[in-house]
């Protein structure tokens, strides 16, 4: 049986009756790694002296009969974005490229209690700022199923890791589409769940408030037993919802009859893809054939969600991103150079006669804090502390910030009623399948848009699930989007996993697979 | 007082940390003293992806702390973010409460025994929750010297008091102090230790002077680097004179120049200003989102009310009223904590003597405690003990004198009024024996007798001393009335 291949249900299956053992299954997906990813370069770092300690436990505690969790044995990649106590957590930043967290995120802990072998980690856009792996201090990832083109972002390195088979499960983080637009870029399917389902402690924070850890996976089935694993209150994070977690593979083969499916026609407007259109149209009818029937709603304030994402977000990081100055943790600009260079500089003031600019210079700690930064942040980063620093100062908070939220709030309310009369809303994940490498690094706004879609579930705090369901021509995959009311994460992976069950998308691989 | 050529402005923004077990947002110790970045964790340390979590025991601390001041609690209220750079402040933001603080509205009564000033509502603006900050070791002259940074205070809770500018003297700015202060006690909800920085003082202060156009008022200045409430009232005074200056020399008003930080300078005893780039900040507030909003319902608010207990104001009532000891003497008894009072309570009640109860507290008591730097708790004399003393000198058994003697031996005994008689050798002399007594001093002095009888009756006082060296344990005003009443008989 080709491992690689297999789901991760499989799997745990496989492990369970002891067809495979967890170290020799870790061997597997670590030589596949070691083939695949000095091109495909999803991982930030790959832990495996520690992943076979993992899994050499595993195998100890199974042949001594003792109780192993859920995943036990399942090899899982990390985003590079979720804390691991020890090991890098790079955040694809400069700052942070050699910080080893003195802790591990909660979802950390739960996948270690729950026997998954964590690989590595993966890698992201700088911070989780961007729809493209370009701005990660590491370099880019390619996009598996064609390599001139980007995974998508910022869990490119997560959704390219399980492209590529390289893990057969990855955990991921969603601020604005984080996790569905490299899953649809990648082929694969990624779940944003409801905004306080997934517990955030640990999970280094880009925008607080829209932040979400996520699963994605070959199958709707596989996202369910992952999402399963990693959900659930947490003491730790005030905004973890304290409702129990269902039984979420359990739920996945209840009939869709009578499921209603809101369309909403502004999404295929102009600026869609004519190719995803035609694709998610024809998922769409296949729900018809499972018996769903489908109504057009309205969320006529989506149109004002990339504006208001895109201050909130960095309102937000502003904020959260203060604490990287150097003084405690991370990179610190070299102090030696810098005292020097001020010395000089005041020198050079002093000699022309401006003693007023020597006095104005800044002092040793504010040039600590000014050198740090701009050598430790790449420029989007900086372009988005930036605009939320202005957003929030005195005189623009009102205009900006505080009418974003109210925004948000009217983007909320066009869900809540929509759901009223539909139980999921589907349309496309992104305007435009995969684009090549570079084609938007000098366009911010270009890279922005193509949130289009992605955006109003975090605003809203809903689930938003994105699932293969066709290729283009040119061999590109292409998703679908499906959003539900809060806390309806269940009913997003039965019809997922329904989906599966009458195409074959989720089984197509990359030609890098196919070759191995 | 002295008059002045105008009116003192201020308000007073205090300090006090909670005396909770954890912090704030994390469940580290906030034990003062212990090596530096012992007590840290990765919230407190703001670590990449940690989260806070509000401990509610510091909430209700700081809502017991606003009722006891009057203070409306609202309904809702939540933490924002106040973002400033500085190395003790690890995320690089500080959490706090901006718009919506958790309390507001509320007054705190000032009044001064002495009659100095009138008694006065002083008006609180809020009282808000936040974290402290961490604790900077450097030396700020020298650019090059290494900074060191301790953390361990860092999410300590502090609950911060801002007051209406309702001050009209220094005077006024320490008895609100003092006030507070001992309402904090009281309420136990802090230990108000200035050394250890668990209360801490900035003052805003400006002029109004009375001018032939209307009130002028001079630009505010707040004063920081306080660290005494004796600090604070020489710093008002040296500001409220130095503005009092500035503006004779340079009639600048407020509103021309933004408002100005001075630091006070305890050794020079002047204050000087901050340097501007300090003091011209943007904080850039806006709500945490790692946080939830605190909902707190009436019947949260009615139960911490209800551990409010008796506070000083309402006590020196009380002691006046149901005790008639003196405004001035409520006021010494109160001043000294509610375990002081509760001494004093038990003391007058069971002698059931409360203005002697007073008088011994506050004499002999106070003076001993304040020698020895020890609280009445640990006082070795029990209140019934020292019961047992007012009541043995109250019904003539002992004179003040003798009385001071038997309070000595009980102090350093230990023992109990009756015990430290009878150590003393103090028992009382029956009728008979003191009546024979008299009578041999009489037929002993019959110059004095003489004397009396022409009308001097101070003359008598010679036999009192005589008497007491016969029998040290004779009353003397027993003795006195006695011979009077034999020498009117001859």
């Amino acid at each position: 049986m080709n491992l690689l291949a297999a789901s991760a249900t499989d799997l745990v299956r496989l492990l369970e009756s002891g067809d495979v053992s967890s170290v020799d299954l870790t061997r597997v997906f670590l030589e596949r790694i070691k083939s695949c990813d000095t091109a495909v370069h999803a991982f930030a770092s790959v832990t495996q002296e520690a992943a076979l300690a993992q899994a050499r436990e595993l195998d100890e505690l199974r042949a001594g009969g003792k109780p192993v969790g859920k995943l036990a044995g399942v090899p899982v990649a990390v985003k590079d974005v979720l804390c691991t106590k020890g090991q890098l957590t790079t955040c694809g930043s400069r700052m942070l490229a050699s910080y080893a967290p003195p802790y591990d995120a909660t979802v950390i802990t739960r996948l270690r209690a729950a026997g998954a072998v964590l690989l590595g980690k993966t890698n992201m856009d700088e911070f989780a700022m961007g729809s493209s792996t370009e701005t990660s201090f590491h370099g880019p990832t390619e996009n598996p199923w064609d390599r001139q083109r980007t995974p998508g972002g910022s869990s490119g390195g997560a959704a390219a890791a399980v492209a590529a088979s390289m893990a057969s499960l990855s955990v991921g983080s969603d601020t604005g589409g984080s996790i569905r637009q490299p899953a649809a870029f990648c082929g694969v399917v990624g779940l944003k769940p409801t905004y306080g389902r997934v517990s955030r402690y640990g999970l280094v924070a880009f925008a607080s408030s829209l932040d979400q850890v996520g699963p994605l996976a070959s199958t709707a089935e596989d996202v369910a037993l992952l999402l399963e694993v990693i959900a659930g209150h947490d003491e730790r994070d005030s905004t973890s919802a304290d409702l129990p977690v269902p039984s979420y593979g359990e739920l996945l083969s209840e009939p869709l009859q009578g499921l209603r499916i809101g369309i909403v026609e502004s999404h295929f407007a102009e600026g869609l893809d004519g190719e995803i259109e035609e694709s998610v149209r024809r998922a769409v009818a296949i729900y018809e054939q499972l018996g769903a029937t489908v109504h057009p709603v309205e969320l006529p304030h989506s149109r004002y969600a990339i504006a208001t994402y895109y201050i909130i977000a960095s309102c937000e990081a502003s904020g959260n991103l203060a604490r990287y100055d150097g003084a405690h943790y991370g990179h610190r600009t070299d102090e030696g150079r810098m005292l020097e260079e001020l010395a000089e500089e005041r020198r050079l003031l002093v000699e022309s006669g401006d003693a007023d600019g020597a006095e104005q210079l800044d002092g040793p700690l504010v040039r600590m804090y000014r050198r740090t930064r701009a050598e430790g942040f790449g420029d989007e980063v900086k372009r988005r502390i930036m605009l939320g620093t202005y957003a929030l100062s005195a005189g623009y908070y009102d205009a900006y910030y505080l009418k974003a939220l109210k925004v948000r709030r009217r983007i909320r309310d066009d869900f809540d009623a929509a759901f009223q009369q539909v139980d999921v809303i589907a349309g496309p994940v992104t305007p435009t399948p995969a684009f090549p490498l570079g084609e938007r690094t000098d366009d911010p706004l270009s890279m922005y848009l193509g949130d289009l879609y992605t955006v109003s579930a975090n605003l809203a705090g809903i689930p938003a699930l994105s699932l293969p369901c066709g290729l283009t021509a040119s061999g590109l995959p292409i998703a679908l989007q499906l959003q539900a009311p809060p806390f309806e994460e269940a009913r997003l992976l039965r019809a997922a996993h329904q989906f599966q069950g009458e195409t074959d998308w989720h089984t197509r691989r990359p030609s890098l697979v196919e070759e191995s | 007082m002295r008059e002045q050529p105008y009116e003192i402005v201020i308000g007073l923004e205090v300090h006090v940390q909670l005396r909770t077990r954890t912090k704030l947002f994390c469940r580290c110790s906030t034990e003062f003293g212990q090596p530096a970045n012992t007590q840290t964790c990765p919230v407190c340390t703001g670590q990449p992806g940690s989260l806070p979590v509000m401990n509610r025991d510091a909430f209700q601390l700081s809502m017991k702390t606003a009722l006891a001041l009057h203070c409306q609690i609202p309904e809702f209220t939540r933490w924002d973010r106040k973002q400033y750079y500085y190395p003790d402040l690890p995320k690089g933001y500080q959490i706090s409460q901006y718009d919506l603080p958790m309390s507001c509205d509320g007054w705190l009564e000032i009044c001064d025994s002495q009659g100095v000033f009138d008694p006065k509502r002083v008006g609180i603006i809020r009282a808000h929750l936040e974290e402290d900050a961490g604790k900077s070791m450097h030396d700020e002259t020298s650019g090059r010297a290494d900074s060191r940074i301790d953390l361990n205070r860092t999410g300590t809770p502090l609950l911060e008091i801002v007051s209406q500018p309702d001050l009209r003297s220094a005077a006024e700015a320490r008895a609100y102090l003092d006030e507070l202060k001992l309402l904090l006690q009281y309420l136990d909800v802090s230990d108000c230790n200035m050394q250890e920085g668990s209360l801490r003082v900035d003052a805003n202060v400006n002029l109004h002077l009375d001018e032939p156009g209307g009130v002028i008022a001079t630009p505010i200045v707040e004063i920081k680097n306080l660290n005494s409430f004796r600090a604070v009232e020489r710093a008002l005074e040296y500001e409220s004179q130095r503005q009092y200056e500035v503006w004779l020399e340079k009639g600048v008003k407020k509103g021309d120049i933004p408002k100005q930080t001075r630091g006070w300078d305890d050794q020079l005893e002047v204050t000087r200003a901050q340097r501007h780039k300090e003091e011209s900040s943007d904080y850039r507030y806006f709500p945490d989102p790692d946080l939830v909003p605190v909902v707190v319902t009436p019947d949260e608010v009615e139960r911490v009310r209800a551990t409010v207990g008796e506070l000083p104001a309402a006590l020196r009532l009380r002691l006046q009223e149901e005790y008639d000891v003196s405004e001035y003497d409520a006021n010494v008894i109160v001043n000294q904590g509610r375990d002081f009072v509760g001494y004093f309570v038990e003391v007058a009640d069971a002698s059931g003597d409360a203005r002697r109860t007073s008088n011994w507290i506050q004499q002999e008591i106070l003076r001993r405690l304040n020698e020895l730097q020890m609280s009445i708790r640990q006082f070795p004399v029990t209140a019934a003990a020292l019961a047992g003393l007012v009541k043995a000198i109250a019904s003539g058994e002992l004179d003040s004198s003798r009385g001071r003697d038997v309070f000595g031996r009980m102090f350093e005994h230990g023992e109990s009024a009756a015990e430290a008689m009878q150590s003393l050798g103090i028992v009382s002399v029956d009728a008979g024996s003191l009546r024979s007594l008299c009578e041999g001093l009489l037929a002993e002095n019959p110059r004095v007798v003489a004397e009396v009888k022409e009308g001097k009756q101070k003359a008598v006082g010679a036999l009192i001393g005589q008497a007491k060296r016969l029998n040290p344990n004779v009353n003397p005003s027993e003795v006195r009335e006695i011979c009077l009443e034999l020498i009117a008989q001859q």
